[in-house]
């Protein structure tokens, strides 16, 4: 790891100025992704901003209508959370199968969106849930969040500060794991509303998207059968040494169906 | 009877200090004034080099030196060696290019060592060597073992015309040919056997010091065999006469074989640590571990069987082209041809067998040996070829197995393949197996299963393994540079505890415990009063490490043999103290008896006599400390049957092991809970080379599954609980009656798992790893 | 520098580190706690995990700042008055170690494992939670019975 200026703050405002101050700065969450990639130098950042003292940035609520998660929560609060558990309990299962639980208690919703990984897990749920993510500068919706492959809306200086999901009728996600890093090949997260049915799927193309041809037969049918009428393009599926294009296809529609059946 | 003696499961006397943090491993150990050192490796799979200008990275903040190959070679540092030599069949020993320690003028594989930097810090190191400017010449690169002596790739080695490192034809061809020719049935198979990365959790990792006044090097290393590593390095590599040079292997975190080898990392800190004239340690991370720890398997072969009417084995044909990567690792050429094509018999009758062997070069890493080496290449391409014949037969495949077993009654047992079986039987391990399976309960679970829109498979896989290596005539003849005897010491200290030094080296097998219970089981000594020494070549007497499963077979010998000499003086010491002839002195349960009295001397009291031998027989030399050397008469042949049961999700390809029961034969077991343990780990270790582990090149020789994110290691959750048990025979040549066990896991269990899975799906075949997709596509096929 | 204080194994450190320095540097280099190790350079194997205020984490994967004013727990701190803790020993009663590399953080994690899931584990739990868990020796089948056997005499 190339060494960095290191600054720990305790508010959004001081982290901003720090990486406003900063030459080519980085905001760190819970760096499960980041610090690996520093270790082996594929990252040289001049200040790395930590966002652990940031105490407002911890936190689940339930709003009614919707819950809303500070972007500084583990993976492993959102999966013990009974809020979480009862409000969206697809949404706790998801949290609590990312990486391995230790992991899970530094790992951060926050980073991991803001990270965009094509095989993580939360942006499935963000999309799906149709869920808002909140900055120190505005609400991006969750279809507009993610740009690309390791890409987002996010501006160099804004922060995300919470996530908030849309509690729905019911939701369910499953996930396929490469069997090395445990990452998404895979994964699909599918929320009933009362607006239609959501679906979100990760892993297999270079970002994460909605599964419109999905929603829109299940909209019709809610049943893991009518998914078969769906064709999956491979063109615009990921392919590696663990998945080609072509199973990854097929995993899709495998997983929109399983999830289908877990929806119950 | 004495407590804790052999057949007894002793908990490890190695564990407490694992268990609370207090492990001794190189990397744990830090000197004053040492330095850190950080190789820079070659980025290409295959490239000259041009120029190196280490200039900026010598004046690089904290950097103390800066070496690269001119350096090592200017020292008259010698090249890294293989010591086996097999005769191809141009009647010249194989193609041996050098294998320098740091690249000189070109580098063969991603990972290849071109310099290393050596700073005040690790971090320091990096950052020097990321200024050495090296002017690469990029070439195209040979990466796939079938394709690599075709005409149309370039050669690697000006030594080695078409990346031939030999080609060994071994056994009857013409006789073969003849059998085949009038078989009633050929059952024929090409399959791969995948390359995998060794792994042991522990990476490598030395640390060199030097003492200017007494002009001796100590070097500290991750290895399974301190003496030969100081052997090659003074002998070979010219890197201090032996008696100035001392080799610990101190607390090492796994082998599996990789730590067998001398690595150009352990060569050069050594020589380093003399040119700075400070300590300089080395710690491997893992993605340097899946660059150049020497790889293991990798071969690509076509098997034939001949059978008459009956299922009956005729003869075997089997063509083998086997990756031996860019430069001969230590024992290299040796794992694809006498520890492969020896055990082509596998547990059956064939009288002929015909075996061809083209070992190729390619930019990749060495390849070695790795938890096996060699034998599960054979027992995966005869296991899974019996299978296909009995597919081809319509026989069930326990049926064709047992038509052509080797009788318990034929032993010892002669193959046509060199080795001669020392004793087994086959059968009994099959039907123990059959039962603990629950065999016939089979087809009933594979109905439920489909109810429940699964495919269920059953695998059986009887394998035999040589181990125990090795009688020094026998491996001699065959090319091997060294002897593969033991030694062994056991000292009594003159308070009457005793410290065992073995030549062995225990990296996790638990010979601190199970030597020790040899020697409370034969001297009477408790327990807990004795010590065994190992891993230190100050300490120990010369001896040749822990590799195929000869710690205890060869090593635990030579242990009984120094008891045994001390049993015999100690009679002697004991007559002259109770005035009785040495003829009528007994040895029991650690006392020295007059026969037919209860006038006696505990061994202890006897020891101390030997130190303080103020009342002594005439002509006794004073100590009680005897030392011992055994050369094995034969291979040892661990066997048994290994039986897989397989769920096949058929939608998306996962295979789950729901059941997996192993039925071995080790002889007589002297800890029974270390065998076992060994066993768990060598099925995992096979379930992860048939399921999940495949290590990958691309076509300019990077290395694509470089980590653990993209090489998959099995885990907790891919793999069940075993059943195990035993069917052990006594093995005649071996004085203990025991057989070697840390390996039979990792070879018996890769075509249980494929046959389980080609029979779930109905299938002739599917290669290694069988991950998801590649039995998703084998079941789509199938459907 | 930074300056840091840790409590480490009940003792309070203070020392300056650079911001690179991982958390398991610091242990291994400036403490020589070298029960802690490295395994991998890619968050996977879990050969150095330990406790930050109670909790699992990959000491690999974490700078030691990040650790300021935390209570750290490494494999060292468990045995108490030379005793070993009921999961060491349970480790030690039931073979679930070989080589010995990976198990310390096995026990840091075992020890997560019943602090979230009880003292009454079954199978396929503590298999699921040993996910980022790397050992090469026993094939964890002895690892499972060890857990499981801690488990339940933390319990009793």
């Amino acid at each position: 790891m190339y060494d960095f200026l290191y600054h720990k703050v305790n508010s959004v405002d001081d982290a901003v100025a720090a990486m406003g101050n900063a030459d080519d700065g980085k905001f760190v969450a819970g760096g499960q992704t980041m610090l690996p990639t520093m270790k082996h130098r594929l990252a040289s950042p001049s200040d790395v901003i930590d966002l652990g003292g940031v105490s407002d940035l911890v936190g689940i609520a339930n709003e009614g209508d919707a819950l809303v998660i500070g972007a500084m929560t583990t993976h492993a609060a959102v999966a013990a959370s009974a809020e979480v558990q009862s409000a969206i309990p697809a949404l706790a299962k998801l949290a609590g199968n990312i990486g391995d639980p230790a992991v899970r208690n530094r790992g951060t919703l926050g980073g991991s969106i803001a990270n965009n990984d094509p095989a993580a897990d939360y942006p499935a749920a963000v999309i799906a849930l149709g869920a808002t993510v909140k900055t120190n500068k505005r609400e991006i919706t969750g279809d507009d969040f993610f740009t690309g492959m390791f890409e987002t809306a996010l501006e160099e200086d804004e922060l995300i500060t919470a996530v908030s999901f849309p509690i729905p009728m019911t939701a369910a996600y499953i996930k396929f794991e490469n069997p090395a890093s445990r990452y998404a090949i895979v994964g699909v997260f599918i929320a009933k509303t009362v607006d239609g049915n959501r679906v979100a799927i990760t892993g297999a193309t270079p970002c994460a998207y909605r599964g419109m041809k999905f929603e829109k037969v299940l909209n019709e049918d809610f049943s893991s059968n009518a998914c078969d009428a769906v064709e999956v393009s491979v063109d615009r599926m990921n392919s590696d040494i663990h998945a080609s294009a072509e199973y990854r296809a097929h995993l899709v529609k495998v997983m929109v169906k399983r999830a289908v059946d877990a929806c119950g | 009877m004495v407590e804790n003696g052999i057949g007894v499961s002793v908990l490890r006397k190695e564990d407490k200090r694992f268990l609370i943090g207090k492990g001794n491993y190189t990397d744990d150990i830090n000197v004053a004034g040492q330095t850190h050192a950080y190789f820079l490796r070659s980025p290409h799979g295959h490239a000259t080099i041009e120029s190196i200008d280490i200039s900026a990275a010598a004046a690089s903040a904290g950097v103390v030196a800066v070496f690269t190959g001119d350096d090592l070679a200017a020292d008259g540092i010698g090249t890294l060696i293989c010591g086996v030599t097999v005769t191809s069949d141009d009647g010249e020993p194989h193609r041996a290019p050098a294998h320098p320690a740091l690249a000189q003028g070109k580098v063969n594989y991603v990972g290849d060592h071109v310099a290393i930097v050596i700073a005040e810090t690790l971090a320091q190191a990096k950052d020097g060597a990321e200024k050495i400017a090296v002017d690469y010449g990029v070439l195209p690169a040979v990466t796939e073992t079938a394709r690599a002596a075709d005409d149309d790739q370039v050669q690697i080695h000006e030594v080695a015309p078409n990346n031939m490192c030999f080609n060994w034809p071994f056994g009857d061809k013409e006789g073969v040919e003849a059998a085949f020719a009038s078989a009633h049935k050929v059952s024929r198979l090409e399959l791969i056997n995948n390359r995998m990365v060794t792994n042991p959790m522990e990476p490598r990792a030395s640390l060199g010091e030097y003492n200017t006044g007494t002009e001796e090097i100590t070097l500290h290393v991750t290895t399974q065999n301190p003496h030969v590593h100081r052997l090659v390095l003074s002998a070979f590599n010219q890197l201090a006469p032996e008696h100035k040079l001392r080799v610990v292997g101190p607390d090492v975190g796994g082998g599996f074989g990789a730590k067998i080898f001398v690595y150009a990392e352990e060569l050069v800190v050594g020589w380093a640590c003399r040119k700075v004239e400070r300590p300089v340690k080395w710690t491997g991370d893992r993605t340097e571990a899946f660059l150049a720890d020497a790889h293991g398997r990798d071969h690509v072969a076509t098997a034939e069987m001949a059978m008459d009417e009956d299922g009956k084995f005729l003869a075997m044909r089997v063509m083998t082209q086997a990756n031996l990567g860019a430069y001969l690792s230590t024992f290299s050429t040796m794992v694809p041809s006498y520890l492969y094509a020896f055990l082509l018999a596998g547990q059956y009758t064939t009288p002929l067998i015909y075996s061809e062997v083209k070992a190729v070069f390619t930019n990749t890493a060495p390849v070695d040996a790795c938890r096996g080496a060699g034998r599960p290449e054979a027992t995966y391409l005869l296991e899974r070829l019996v299978d296909v014949a009995a597919r081809d037969m319509d026989l069930d495949p326990a049926e064709i197995r047992r038509r052509n077993f080797i009788p318990k009654d034929a032993f010892p047992y002669q193959t046509p393949v060199v080795q001669c079986y020392d004793s087994g039987d086959y059968v009994a391990a099959l039907d123990k197996a059959m039962v603990l399976a629950d065999y016939e309960g089979f087809p009933a679970r594979a109905t439920e299963a489909i109810a429940r829109g699964k495919r269920r498979g059953i695998g059986l896989s009887s394998y035999v393994e040589a181990c125990g290596i090795a009688p020094s005539a026998a491996v001699g003849q065959l090319g091997a540079g060294v002897g593969l005897w033991e030694s062994a010491q056991v000292r009594f200290n003159p308070t009457g505890n005793v410290q065992v030094f073995t030549g062995t080296h225990s990296h996790g097998q638990g010979h601190e415990t199970t030597f020790a219970q040899l020697v409370t089981e034969q001297l009477g000594v408790p327990f807990e009063n004795i010590e065994v020494v190992h891993g230190d070549t100050a300490k120990t007497q010369f001896g040749m490490g822990t590799y195929g499963s000869r710690s205890l077979a060869v090593g635990g010998v030579a242990i009984a043999k120094a008891c045994e000499k001390l049993i015999t003086k100690g009679k002697k010491i004991a007559a002259h103290a109770l005035e009785a002839a040495e003829g009528d002195i007994e040895f029991a349960d650690g006392n020295f008896t007059v026969a037919g009295t209860d006038k006696a001397m505990n061994i202890g009291e006897v020891a101390f006599n030997a130190y303080v031998p103020h009342s002594y027989p005439e002509g006794l030399e004073p100590g009680f400390d005897e030392n011992a050397f055994f050369d094995p008469l034969n291979f040892s042949f661990p066997a048994g049957t290994h039986i897989c049961e397989v769920e096949v999700d058929t939608d998306t390809g996962v295979v789950e092991i729901v059941k997996y029961s192993a039925v071995d034969d080790f002889g007589k077991l002297v800890n029974p809970m270390i065998v076992e343990g060994q066993v768990h780990g060598g099925i995992v270790h096979g379930v992860g080379q048939a399921l999940l582990e495949g290590c990958r090149y691309d076509s300019e020789g990077q290395l694509i599954t470089a980590t653990y994110m993209d090489y998959a290691m099995p885990r907790a959750d891919n793999v069940p609980s075993f059943d195990v048990d035993y069917a052990p025979t006594d093995p005649p040549d071996n004085p203990l009656g025991v057989k070697g066990c840390g390996e039979a896991g990792a070879i018996a269990a890769p075509p249980a798992v494929i046959n389980a899975i080609t029979n779930a799906l109905g299938i002739k075949h599917i290669d290694m790893p069988a991950t998801p997709e590649n039995v998703w596509r084998a079941a789509q096929g199938a459907a | 520098m930074p300056i840091v204080n840790i409590n480490v194994n009940g003792k309070l450190v203070s020392a300056e580190v650079e911001g690179r320095t991982l958390l398991v540097q610091f242990l291994r280099e400036n403490l020589r706690l070298t029960g802690t190790h490295v395994g991998c350079d890619t968050s996977q194997c879990g050969a150095c995990v330990v406790h930050v205020d109670g909790k699992s984490v990959k000491a690999c994967t974490m700078l030691a700042v990040m650790a300021d004013a935390c209570e750290v727990t490494t494999i060292e701190g468990l045995a108490n008055n030379g005793s070993m803790h009921p999961m060491q020993q349970a480790f030690m009663d039931n073979h679930g170690l070989q080589c010995g590399f990976c198990t310390p953080g096995m026990v840091m994690t075992a020890l997560d494992i019943v602090n979230r899931n009880g003292n009454d584990l079954d199978d396929s739990t503590v298999r699921k939670e040993l996910e980022g868990n790397i050992c090469r020796c026993t094939g964890y089948h002895n690892i499972v019975k060890s857990v499981k056997a801690g488990a339940k005499t933390m319990g009793e």
